[in-house]
């Protein structure tokens, strides 16, 4: 039924990988619309997946791999329901649907299976980031299910076992059927909850790759660009929520910066001292059209406000030409819409720099008494930068030994001390990562 | 990885690019744009409103379009993706659209990835 394609330089075998990052979200998606559960429709998506690794080396790769997959998925679908009498109302509804389709010509296949395919995905994606389930499960199944990452890729990235992903994995399945989750969007009045779920889910998986650091594996840094991708479908599918447009303009310009983060040996490099010639303009320009597309809808929430604040540096030539007034006051609603003493921490590095070192010690000294912030290497680290602006340079480079002393990442403790060294009276200089 | 991939025409058929093709094309894009992975595209004005500048044995010349050659650059595109062979996939898609709606029309598209932070990443 499909002509071949003359592919002789390439390995069917990564061909068909290719084909399965692009067309498995979809293909489990409408699986699951089919059958109602999570689980299956992944199992009858892998048999595909198994069948096209058996016959594509022999028979070619298909005219079109990605209706190929659909295809043979639903077929098996097909078998398993007429197997199952329980499922006896969903076969005639299937059958129905597939004999139209198998009439259907083969160039109209695609448009009659993309019908619903955008809402389907949606759905996945809520269930695979419901609330039922605990966080590092949404986080692998989501992965699995909607970046088609496999089960020792998901391990690599996230440095764990293989087995302990598979069983986070199952255990999610598991969790959604025995709760009796419905592959639904959720209603209304629960949107915003679950939607700050999947949103929660995408981040998360972003800062797992931003976090990686010279040496790690490619897989961890490549999670910053599958969370992306996924922000960025997200955006496509709800156009309408100026936080999935906040969240994809904040990892858009935070991911422009990837290459300027850290210096030829691997060591990190902080913000205001990057080379910004390195910047990703590409996606410094996408982030900017993401923040732009959140404020035109309303107000802008948590990811949209930090986005906001990364758009401040991005549209900056240099340290001193930044909008540190507007920074400011940026973090100044986001204390108060997300109020946390990292923000707050934050905020004291932007009125340093924006009304001076004194108000914005002013404000780290407030938080002294913090409990979260105790252990936490940035607070004597901003301090620091601070006391050196006001020319006090001895109890700068103590607060500098000492976020030192409470890093656990060596290149991190070395770039403190080297800090430390270089206080001298009257240096100064800017603390922000 | 990044991958940007020119389109260049070897063989431009007399009769204009039906309206189809431009329909699929632009759902192509649709879709490569949903999916996340289509970062920026543009089609390019015809090489006779450009110019060429080179530097050979030490001298520069300046050369106005319309470049002498037997394939002519039409557009560009940039992906996200996570292997060449989906740079490939998407790539082989395009070009199936012109072999299926327009008769005629030969072409070639190539795949070039573009350096990242991968390549400048420090030795483990």
């Amino acid at each position: 039924m499909f002509g071949s394609v003359a592919v002789t330089i390439e390995d069917p075998r990564r061909v068909i990988e290719a084909v399965w990052r692009i067309e498995s979200a979809r293909v489990v998606a409408g699986l699951a619309r089919m059958v109602g559960d999570i689980g299956l429709a992944e199992e009858l998506a892998q048999d595909a997946l198994v069948a096209a690794l058996e016959q594509w080396p022999e028979s070619g790769v298909p005219e079109n791999p990605g209706a190929w997959l659909t295809l043979t998925a639903k077929h098996r679908a097909v078998d398993l329901l007429r197997r199952r009498t329980r499922y006896e109302r969903k076969l005639r509804e299937v059958g129905r649907d597939l004999e139209v389709r198998q009439e259907t010509a083969e160039a109209e296949l695609d448009d009659a299976l993309d019908d619903h395919i955008g809402d389907d995905v949606l759905r996945l994606l809520f269930t695979a980031c419901h609330p039922v389930l605990p966080v590092e499960g949404r986080l692998a199944l989501t992965l699995r299910l909607l970046g088609g990452l496999t089960t020792q890729e998901i391990a690599r990235a996230f440095l764990v076992p293989e087995p302990t992903v598979g069983q986070r994995i199952s255990r999610a399945k598991r969790t959604l059927a025995e709760k009796r989750v419905p592959i639904e969007l959720p209603p209304p009045a629960e949107l915003p909850g679950r939607l700050s779920s999947v949103l929660e889910v995408v981040y998360l998986v972003f800062n797992e790759g931003y976090s990686a650091t010279a040496g790690d594996d490619w897989a961890r840094p490549s999670l910053c660009e599958e969370a992306l991708r996924l922000g960025r479908v997200l955006a496509g599918l709800m156009p309408g929520e100026a936080e999935v447009h906040g969240l994809v303009a904040l990892m858009e310009i935070q991911a422009s910066r990837v290459r300027a983060r850290t210096g030829p040996d691997g060591e990190p490099v902080l913000l205001g001292d990057q080379d910004r010639s390195l910047w990703d303009r590409l996606l410094i320009r996408r982030g900017l059209e993401a923040l732009g597309r959140a404020e035109a809808l309303g107000t802008l929430g948590p990811y949209g406000l930090q986005a906001a604040i990364a758009a401040c540096h991005a549209r900056a030539r240099s340290t001193e030409e930044t909008d540190w007034e507007r920074m400011a006051a940026l973090y100044r609603v986001l204390a108060h819409v997300a109020p946390s003493p990292v923000v707050e921490l934050n905020r004291a590095v932007a009125v340093g720099m924006a009304y001076g070192p004194a108000r914005g010690l002013e404000i780290v000294d407030g938080l002294g008494a913090e409990r979260a912030l105790r252990g936490y290497p940035q607070l004597p680290a901003v301090r620091g930068e601070l006391l050196a602006r006001l020319g006090r340079a001895a109890e700068a480079r103590a607060e500098f030994e000492r976020a030192a002393e409470l890093t656990r990442n060596e290149r991190e403790r070395a770039l403190f001390l080297t800090r430390a060294a270089s206080t001298v009276d009257g240096a100064a200089g800017t603390g922000e990562g | 990885m990044r991958y940007m991939i020119t389109l260049s025409v070897t063989s431009q058929p007399a009769t204009p690019p039906p309206a189809e093709l431009m329909e699929a094309i632009m759902k192509l894009g649709e879709e490569a744009t949903g999916a996340g992975v289509m970062l920026d595209t543009a089609g390019l004005a015809p090489s006779a409103q450009g110019a060429r500048v080179e530097l050979a044995g030490g001298r520069l010349s300046v050369t106005d379009g319309p470049f002498a050659e037997a394939k002519e650059l039409i557009s560009y595109a940039l992906y996200q993706v996570s292997s060449k062979e989906e740079a490939v996939e998407w790539t082989s898609r395009f070009l199936r659209l012109h072999r299926d709606l327009w008769q005629g029309w030969e072409g070639e598209a190539d795949i070039r990835r573009v350096m990242g932070p991968e390549d400048f990443a420090a030795p483990a």
